[in-house]
Formats: C-alpha cells, structure tokens, sequence
C-alpha cells in the first residue's frame, strides 16, 4: 500500500472543502461588483442606460444557463455511478451550454457596443460590462474546466472511483449559475420595473 | 513493492529529485521549506523598507532641505507603505502560519502543498513585479491607499500599484484558502477547537478575514487599473464617477487589512508568554472569542478612515460607535496577557522580552486609534503625524514587535540552534529606544499640524516641530543599528549558535514534541491529543497544591520517539508546475500595465498551459483516491 485514503478531521474532502471555502470569497467580489453597478444606475453621462437591455434575449441565455446545472448534476450522478461514457456526454452538454451563454454575451456586448454602450461612456457603462465580463469570466473557466474533465477522463487520468473531481467542478458550476441568477435580477429584471 | 510502483509511476523529467539544492528548494511542497522562503525574502523586503524609510527621514530632518527631490519623496513613502504592509508583515505572518501550523495541529503537511508552493510564488513575483516600476519609469507614487481619481491619473504610475497588488493578493486568497482547509480538516486525533494554540486560533481568524478582504480589493483594484489604462469610467468625476466609491472599497478591504496584520503577532505573544510565565494562558476561550469578535466587528469600521469624507452624519456616527466598540475584544486581550504573566515565574527571555513589548507599545497605539474614532477629534488629526504616529504604534510597536519575538522563539525549532540572548537583549533595547525615538515625537509633532505625505518640512510650523522632527530622524539611526545586530544575530547562531536540543524553553505546545529541526513528514506518529498545552500535559503532572510537578524521566511520553519505519508515510511530491505556472504571472502583469494585448495573451496561456501541467503531472505515490482505495474506505 503506497498511499492511505485520508480521512479528514470535518469528514469532508479537503478539497472540496477548499473549494466551498473559495466559493464564500467569490460571493464578495461579485458583491463588491454589485454595489458599484447599483450605485452608477442611473449615471449614464448622456449614454444609453438600462432601457438597453433586451430582456426576451437575455432570458433565453438565462435559461440555458440554468438547464446547465441541471445536466452537470446529471454528469456527477453518472460518475457516482461509474457510467464514464454517460458522465462524459453530461459534461460536454454542460459545457456547450456554457459556450451558448457565452455566444450570447458576446452578441449582447457587441449589440449594445453598436447602440453606444461602450466601456468609456459613462460609470454605468463600465460597471455593467465589470460586473457582466467578470462572471462571462467565470462561466468561461468553467468550461475550460469541463472540457479538462472531459479529455481527462477520455484519457483515463480521471478514473471512475474519483467522482470528487467532477463534484467540485460542479460546485465552482453552480456557483457561477447561481451568481447569474442574482446577477439577471439585480442588473437586468428589477431596472426593467422602473422603465 | 512499494517502492517499485513509485520508481514507475513517479518518472517525470520535471521533477527534481535531489533533497538539496537551488532546484530542490525552486520545486518544494514541503511547508517548512516554504516558510524559511517566506522569511529571507521578507527579510529582504524589510531592508528595502527600511532604506525607503531612512531617505523619508533624512528628508525630514531639518525644514526645508532638499536632499531628495518631491517625485523621489512620493515615490519613497508609497513603496515603503507597499513593502512594509504586503511584502513585509503579511507575508511574516505567513511564513510563521507555514512553518508552525502543520506542526502545531500534528499534521503532516498543509491541506494543498503545491497551492502553498503557488502562493510563495506569487508573493515573490508580486514583489519583484512591484520594484520593477523604479526600472520602468518609476514606482508607484500616490501612496498606499492609492486614492482615486488621482491614482488613475496617467503621471501616478499607479498602474503598477493596482496590477502588484492584485498580484500579491491572489497569493494571500489562495494560503487563506490553504490555511483555513488545513486548520479545519487535518487537526490531530483529539486536536478540538478547544485544545487549539492561541496561534492556530489566530491563523484562522486572519486567513477567514483575508478570504472576505481580499476580493473586495480586488474589485477596487480591477476598476482603478482600468480607470488607468483602459479609460474605464468608476472614479471619474467628470462623467458622474463617484471618488467615495474608491475609498469605501479600499478600506472595506483596508480595516479587515489592519488585523490580518495585527492578529497572527497576537498569536504568538499568546504562545510567548504563557511559555516563559510558565502559566498556561489565561482566559483561553476569551481570547479565542475576542480574536473573532476583532474579525467580526473589523469589517464594520471602515469608515472612520473617511471621517473627513462626504460620508454624512449618520455613518460618521455608526462608524465612531463600532470603533470604539471593537477597543473592547482587543482591551480583552491585552488584560488576559497581563493575567497570563500576573504570579508566574518568569523569565524574560528575548523573545519575553519582545512579546512584553508589544503588549506596551500596542496599547498605546491601541489608545491612540479610540481617540481616532472621536469625529470631531479626528477631522484635527486626518492627514496629520499623529496618525502616523498611531499605525506605527500598532503595525511596528504592535506587529513587528509581536513578529520578532516569535523570530526569536522558534529559531531553535527552526535551526536546532538558540540566537545570542546578549545580542538579541541589545537587539531589543535598542529597537524598543529606536522605536519611541522615532514615533513617539511624530504624536506631537502631528498635533502641532504637521502633514504627512508631504516632501517638506514646511518652516512656518516653528522650532518645536523641527526639534520633534529631528528627534524622529535619529531615532531611524539607532533602529537602523538594532536591525543590523537582528541581521547579524540571525545569520550568526545558524552556524555559531549554542544547540538548542528539542525543548529549549520548557514549551507548551506539540510542535515542541517532535525533532529539532522537524524532519520532513513532522512527526513519526501522528500524535493524540488528550488536553489544551499537550506538551505541557505530557511533561508535568499537578501537585495537590497545584503545583507542577515533572513527571519522572521512565513514565514520561514527552519524546516522539518512534524508530520504526517511516517510508510508508506519504509526502506531497516537490514540483515545478506551482513555479512554472505563476511565472506567467509577468508577462501577464506587465501586459496589463502597458495595455499590450500580446504580454496579455502570452501570460494568459502561460497560465493555462501551467494549470494543465500541474493537473497531468504524474504522483509519485499514487493519487490520492484511487478507485481501489476509495472503494476500500466508502462501500
């Protein structure tokens, strides 16, 4: 025996403990982000404001987004389960739907950068493409994460029995739609009853 | 059978295999090794501070000199705030948590050691990244609270400044991360909170406060640099940006800031004393709880440095009552310590004799920082010496004071050999008459209306003020001597030192248990831990009179001294990948700095290549959870 499965004094993994430790810092970066958009609302400087936003489009993205929790989910089930194959299929559609959100941030921005919306106009301006870029971020390391399960598990260096490794990658995966739903009420739907 | 699959598995030809060596250390997980980084570079750091520190004062030293130009000034006194807050005592106190926390706990390493490697890393690039700005058209100069709109006003050079520091706080996230994983989940059998050194309690209060600070500057950091080089919009007046935003920010990180510096020094006072007072500490449960009421209440304080800032009435007075609140947890801690010392017999040690100090010396900076909280009081003293007199009293009398001491406390753990007394007592009295040379005129010389940050010293101010100014300035010469005998005590006992055995102080905690210095895997056999003081515990046993009384040599299980084999015990493999990733690190920064997309690019997959090398890099010994294993344990 070369190495003695550690048994941990909370009984947690450590690293998933770690993760759920980094997670609790996250809430307060995109906290901090928060409260500077919150606070630049209405300070256009002239610019385009909230009446910008497209609320169907964003909702569709939204949605997916969220679906995607629901097949990461699927993805660690099937790893507690040994079913490789099917984990695989579950974490390369998390990580396509990461890739659809991110496709529609990205026609967001540059439809909002065509109506004037631009980074240097106004304090609203840069504290909502901060506070949407950074969790665009997020959600982009996430699926850089996916697709590293992915290929390592294809490759065998993830094994069945280590079904941790997907679990907090799912963690860090839900964190990031959890944020978004804060964020899509915050920045987009509660401006939108005042309009 | 053992070694056969490890010679397998382990091949990498980026893994050093040498236990000595330059690469050896370059590639080292071991906490220990880490943490003796940790120390020399912040002692180099610390030097550079100092010198920063003495061109301030020689400036200052007489009205209206000009030894030194205003541009070099604002340089000087923002890279000596830089340096002494993030290069020097946060780092200090990492080095101390590194090299003790595995071993107060009775573990066996941290919880992530190559994540420990990358925080080392990042420290080191950090600094370098900083103090290459004298290089490259100079170093930051809007001191080292970076206040906006001015910072991100393109002669500031603050881009450096926000981009360095965002740098160095990665690093402080990730051990915070590290810390808090390994106090939690890898405590020895019967390791309780309860039974934890003050240390450990200390270590964890400080890493949950730079968990909660760090991001938070972050943010303000990310808005200031692009307000820099990418012309965002947060702090511009001129399109509506609000200047207060900044400074909320800032010191909503900047107060938590003050005791993550302040916290680990009170750990190891609390280690310190009750050793030489041969007590055991007192008010154990008081202290742990006011150190988390100290992090609690500290995030509710911030705006008593924005007291002359449009803040309004009603925050002015909320933050005033919440400052002088927490004076209570912190007042706390200062009886305890003098309860702790109160009817022991004890010995005044240089280490004692450092800790005492800080009790003194922080409180009365302590004191001076309840006179802050007072608005009216500190609208007459904002921007004034007094103020630097106070942080001074804290982060020097307080910090520093708290840190060396510990210095001279675990040295032997550390070498296996004692630093000179006579030397470190000269040390001491030198540095505590420095000390007070140096700061306690700055008080006066403040509230006669000195400013700070100011490249001058204005002669309109009067004789008095010149005096307390000169006063301060050779106060830096007798420091400058005391930090020298430090230096050269320190490099000295390594060699020359008498042999210190493993229990030179009749210490009370387990890291004392263990070899000296501690072999790699820290302990044969995992200790059980059966009270508060283990060590103590397993030493002495109680007298009717409540005596101690040793426990006789046969019966004592004071020494780990296990023989048996020990290369069953799994060690963190050293590795390259932590040093190889946050190289990228430079590129990246400066890349952000110059606003060049190419630097960006290349640091960025720099990184991620990095991660990926550290992800794929083969174990020695095997994955922690192999199936089979994991099998083994679960079902």
């Amino acid at each position: 025996m070369t190495a003695v499965a550690h048994s941990t004094t909370m009984g947690l993994d450590n690293r998933k403990l770690g993760m759920w430790v980094f997670l609790a810092s996250e809430f307060l970066f995109f906290g901090a982000f928060m409260s500077a958009y919150l606070l630049y609302i209405d300070t256009t400087n002239r610019g385009p404001g909230i009446e910008i936003f497209d609320i169907p489009f964003t909702s569709v993205s939204s949605f997916v987004l969220l679906m995607s929790s629901l097949t990461m989910v699927l993805a660690h089930n099937s790893h507690l389960r040994g079913d490789m194959r099917r984990m695989r299929l579950w974490v390369l559609a998390t990580a396509g739907q990461g890739m659809v959100f991110l496709g529609g941030q990205v026609y967001e921005f540059t439809v909002f950068f065509r109506e004037g919306l631009d980074l240097t106009q106004s304090p609203f301006a840069s504290s909502f493409y901060f506070l949407a870029g950074f969790h665009g971020a997020h959600v982009a390391i996430g699926v850089l994460l996916l697709l590293g399960l992915y290929s390592l598990s294809l490759t065998g260096k993830i094994k069945p029995g280590q079904d941790v490794k997907t679990e907090i990658i799912g963690l860090y995966w839900h964190f990031v739609d959890i944020i978004w739903v804060i964020l899509f009420t915050v920045v987009y739907l509660i401006p939108e009853l005042r309009v | 059978m053992a070694t056969m699959t490890a010679a397998e598995t382990g091949q990498s030809r980026l893994r050093p295999s040498k236990p000595t060596g330059f690469l050896s250390w370059v590639a080292t997980t071991d906490h220990k090794r880490i943490g003796i980084l940790y120390f020399w570079t912040v002692l180099v750091f610390f030097f550079i501070g100092g010198v920063e520190s003495s061109l301030m004062r020689a400036q200052l030293a007489q009205a209206e000199l000009s030894l030194i130009t205003p541009e070099i000034y604002n340089q000087m006194f923002t890279m000596h705030g830089i340096t002494m807050v993030f290069l020097v005592v946060m780092p200090f106190a990492a080095a101390f948590f590194n090299y003790l926390l595995p071993l107060m706990i009775g573990a066996r390493d941290v919880a992530f050691p190559r994540l420990n490697a990358f925080s080392y890393w990042f420290y080191l690039f950090g600094g370098i990244f900083l103090y290459s700005s004298f290089f490259l058209g100079g170093a930051p100069n809007g001191s080292w609270v970076g206040y906006a709109p001015l910072s991100s006003d393109a002669v500031s050079n603050m881009a450096f400044y926000a981009v360095g520091l965002q740098i160095l706080g990665v690093s402080s996230l990730a051990s915070a991360v590290n810390f808090i994983v390994t106090i939690l989940n890898m405590r020895a059998p019967g390791m309780t909170f309860m039974r934890m050194p003050m240390m450990v309690w200390m270590a964890l209060t400080t890493s949950f406060l730079l968990l909660f600070a760090v991001p938070i500057i972050a943010v303000a950091l990310f808005m200031l640099q692009f307000d820099a080089v990418f012309d965002a919009q947060f702090f511009q007046p001129a399109s509506g940006g609000d200047p207060i935003l900044y400074q909320h920010l800032f010191w909503l990180f900047g107060h938590p800031e003050v005791y993550i510096m302040i916290l680990p020094a009170m750990g190891i006072v609390s280690e310190v004393m009750p050793t030489f007072s041969r007590k055991p500490l007192f008010g154990y449960a008081a202290m742990a709880f006011a150190g988390a009421a100290i992090g609690f209440i500290g995030f509710g304080v911030w705006a008593h440095h924005m007291f002359t800032s449009a803040i309004g009435p009603v925050p002015r007075a909320a933050f005033a009552v919440a400052t002088m609140f927490i004076a209570v947890p912190t007042g706390i801690k200062i009886f305890n310590w003098v309860f702790t010392m109160w009817g022991g017999r004890i010995r005044f040690t240089t280490a004692m004799l450092f800790s005492v100090g800080f009790v003194s010396m922080f409180t009365i900076g302590g004191l001076s920082g309840v006179v802050h909280s007072i608005v009216p009081h500190n609208a007459q003293q904002h921007d004034t010496y007094f103020v630097v007199a106070h942080f001074h009293y804290v982060l020097f009398g307080g910090a520093l004071f708290g840190l060396i001491s510990g210095v001279y406390y675990w040295y032997p753990k550390v070498t296996g050999r004692l630093m000179s007394e006579k030397l470190g007592k000269f040390h001491f009295w030198t540095w505590l008459l420095g000390f007070n040379l140096t700061f306690g005129p700055m008080h006066m010389s403040g509230l006669l209306g000195q400013p700070r940050r100011t490249s001058v010293l204005p002669g309109e101010l009067g004789t008095t003020v010149e005096t307390y100014n000169l006063l301060s300035s050779l106060g830096v010469i007798v420091l400058a001597v005391s930090a020298s005998v430090f230096l050269y005590n320190l490099l000295r006992s390594m060699k020359h030192g008498e042999a210190s055995g493993d229990d030179p102080w009749d210490a009370r905690t387990i890291e004392w248990m263990t070899a000296t210095p501690p072999k790699v895997h820290n302990f044969d056999v995992i200790p059980v831990i059966t009270a508060r003081d283990e060590f103590w515990h397993r030493k002495y046993a109680e007298s009717d009179q409540h005596i101690p009384v040793a426990v006789p040599v046969g019966a004592s299980v004071d020494h780990d001294e296990h023989d048996g084999d020990v290369g069953h015990i799994h060690m963190p493999d050293p590795s390259l990948w932590p040093a190889i990733h946050t190289l990228g690190v430079m590129p990246l920064g400066y890349g952000l700095v110059y606003a060049n997309w190419l630097l960006i690019g290349i640091g960025l997959v720099w990184m991620v290549a990095g991660v990926f090398g550290w992800i794929i890099e083969p174990l020695a010994e095997g994955d922690d959870d192999e199936p089979a294993l994991v099998g083994a344990a679960t079902h």
